[in-house]
């Protein structure tokens, strides 16, 4: 393999129904960094059915250049007709850099095609950089559990490959004044070999919880002690109007469903008002959450790591703490006769 | 039927503890414990097997000590364990460790062929969840991860019906036979172990293979040398700044909270509802 022969940084253009995923739009800005940085061309990559025009978003979001495979048979996701796309396209054109989403179909995706390339795939990635000289992408994730990050390099293998946590990377502002150049491409897929079949696709708002778009979030840790007091956190929640979250740990010990997990194996969220109580503030928490407006941590360890990423601290026992600052709303509430709520 | 469950042996990731000079992981400091995931992977065969009968195989891959991964799968009602062992296995990432796997599943494939691979959705110490697809495309099954449910297993025509889960929602796949499902924890609740089980897992010893007894093996792509990315560097994140500490009694700070609260009048109002 001569790396010499790859050059270019790619974006994977996540479709669903015709509807761009956010994080494509994320992974375009800091594609587009990566790309100035290495002096190449940024791309995205498009496939689906009936999706071409979705290519001068792609562009007004920072591509150079658009990749588009435009077939029946990629109506729906599926690992096996994508691949084959996925995979044409890199050889073709044989980028340095491919970048996807960490969403359920972007890490299938990008497994598949990391086997079959033989190449490096680093996983939910939190932070990327690129080495110019050598001109490695330095993709950087939180390891072990989540208290250290990890700097993942593949130094003889292309393309490079990444999946980035969605809400970690920042769009840039859209212009569709841009020009780029869109690229069609076509491959042969038949459905009758396929070996996989969508029968249905179920929109499920109800199970998935409202974190994600929440404007004020509780998240409450092992600091809690156990699930009795660890209702304070619902209380809180309930009288300013906020969604509950928890640490890695407060879900495993069952008193929350994995959905309500915030950090890099749950969700990653971006209120105005973070709340963190008990949490001690491990990496693997933060990255899921550092991004929000306002970070108030309570925590009885003064050097504990959250307060680091806290926008005000107190140091005290959130037993003591927590029942007054619902007194304290809720009086608030009786007095001016109206809901908390949030802008 | 025969459903193969693919292990591993983890460091109970909420317990471990890093060397703060040498930035690496102390496993002594933690106990090794079966991947939460993969409980739920032969919780789900066992499952399956209940409805169709059959064989489950588990397989895993890790130092002589795993076994005890094996034994505990055997507690949930597995019926036989492969451990492959070897220091040519070592250092390897997700591309090398599906290489050396496949070539495992090849060799149980051919002893008893295989219609069902289960995997965990990921390892709680990598949290890559990239072996069960690799190993997949490397045995050219269809993989589908993030399995919630296996809604049907039908052996006359070779098919399951699988529900996969989204960002938002889930989808219903059809797929054909022999495929590789990775799974999520929701698909089921670990059982207690009945005591038979108990009995045979404390009786039971492992099959243990190593690097020659596994057949057609390109070394060139096992353990270290076959794996194309490395740990660059490890690094604690630049410790930002840190917000303000309150300061004063428990009441006085939890005032002085309600008032920057209530100053950020664009994040947070107070709205009469009449």
């Amino acid at each position: 393999m001569n790396l010499d022969d790859y050059r270019g940084v790619w974006v994977f253009i996540e479709q669903n129904d015709g509807k761009i995923e956010g994080v494509s739009f994320e992974l375009l800005g800091a594609g587009r960094k990566l790309a100035d940085k290495l002096d190449v061309p940024l791309a995205g990559f498009l496939l689906g059915d009936g999706i071409k025009s979705l290519a001068n978003q792609t562009i007004a979001y920072g591509a150079d250049q658009v990749y588009v495979i435009d077939h029946p048979v990629l109506k729906h996701y599926r690992t096996e007709s994508y691949m084959k796309g996925v995979i044409y396209l890199a050889q073709t054109y044989k980028p340095e850099i491919i970048l996807y989403g960490a969403t359920p179909n972007g890490k299938d995706l990008a497994s598949a095609v990391a086997t079959d390339l033989s190449t490096g795939l680093t996983a939910d990635t939190t932070m990327l950089d690129a080495d110019v000289e050598k001109r490695l992408l330095e993709a950087s994730r939180p390891a072990f559990g989540g208290n250290i990050m990890a700097t993942i390099l593949c130094k003889k293998h292309r393309p490079q490959m990444a999946t980035v946590r969605p809400k970690v990377m920042k769009a840039l502002a859209p212009d569709y004044e841009r020009s780029g150049q869109v690229i069609e491409e076509k491959i042969s897929l038949k459905e009758e070999e396929m070996r996989t079949k969508v029968l249905q696709i179920v929109n499920d708002v109800t199970k998935k919880t409202n974190l994600a778009d929440a404007h004020v979030i509780v998240c409450g840790g092992k600091g809690m002690g156990d699930l009795q007091n660890f209702q304070l956190i619902h209380e809180l929640a309930e009288t300013i109007g906020a969604s509950v979250g928890g640490t890695r740990d407060v879900v495993e010990a069952g008193w929350l469903p994995h959905e309500q997990q915030i950090g890099q194996t749950g969700e990653t969220v971006t209120p105005k008002i973070y709340f963190a109580i008990g949490v001690s503030g491990a990496i693997q928490h933060v990255v899921g959450m550092k991004n929000s407006e306002l970070i108030i941590a309570i925590n009885k360890d003064p050097n504990a790591p959250i307060f680091d990423v806290a926008t005000y601290g107190i140091v005290g026992d959130a037993m003591e703490i927590v029942p007054q600052l619902i007194a304290q709303f809720k009086s608030l509430r009786t007095e001016k006769g109206g809901e908390v709520s949030y802008a | 039927m025969h459903i193969v469950v693919c292990v591993k042996q983890v460091p109970d990731t909420k317990i471990i503890k890093i060397n703060p000079k040498t930035n690496t992981l102390d496993r002594r400091s933690a106990p090794a414990i079966l991947n939460p995931y993969d409980a739920h992977a032969v919780q789900e065969a066992v499952k399956i097997k209940r409805k169709t009968g059959g064989t489950i195989t588990v397989l895993s891959m890790g130092p002589p000590q795993a076994t005890a991964v094996i034994k505990k799968s055997i507690e949930i009602g597995a019926d036989r364990g492969v451990l492959l062992t070897d220091r040519a296995f070592a250092g390897a990432d997700t591309l090398a460790t599906s290489y050396a796997l496949s070539k495992a599943l090849e060799r149980i494939n051919m002893d008893l062929p295989i219609d069902l691979v289960i995997c965990g959705k990921h390892a709680i110490d990598g949290d890559t969840g990239q072996v069960g697809p690799g190993i997949a495309r490397r045995m050219d099954i269809p993989p589908i991860t993030s399995v919630i449910e296996v809604t049907e297993v039908n052996q006359e025509e070779k098919t399951v019906l699988i529900k996969r889960k989204l960002t938002s929602g889930y989808e219903l796949i059809q797929s054909e036979m022999p495929c590789l499902l990775t799974v999520e924890k929701e698909i089921n609740d670990i059982e207690y172990s009945p005591m038979p089980n108990m009995i045979k897992a404390a009786r039971y010893e492992p099959i243990i293979w190593s690097v020659n007894d596994l057949e057609n093996v390109d070394r060139t792509q096992l353990g270290l040398k076959g794996s194309p990315t490395i740990v660059g560097k490890m690094f604690t994140p630049p410790r930002p700044e840190g917000g303000k500490k309150l300061e004063g009694s428990v009441s006085e700070q939890v005032s002085q909270l309600m008032e920057i609260l209530m100053e950020k009048k664009d994040l947070f109002t107070l709205t009469s509802s009449r």
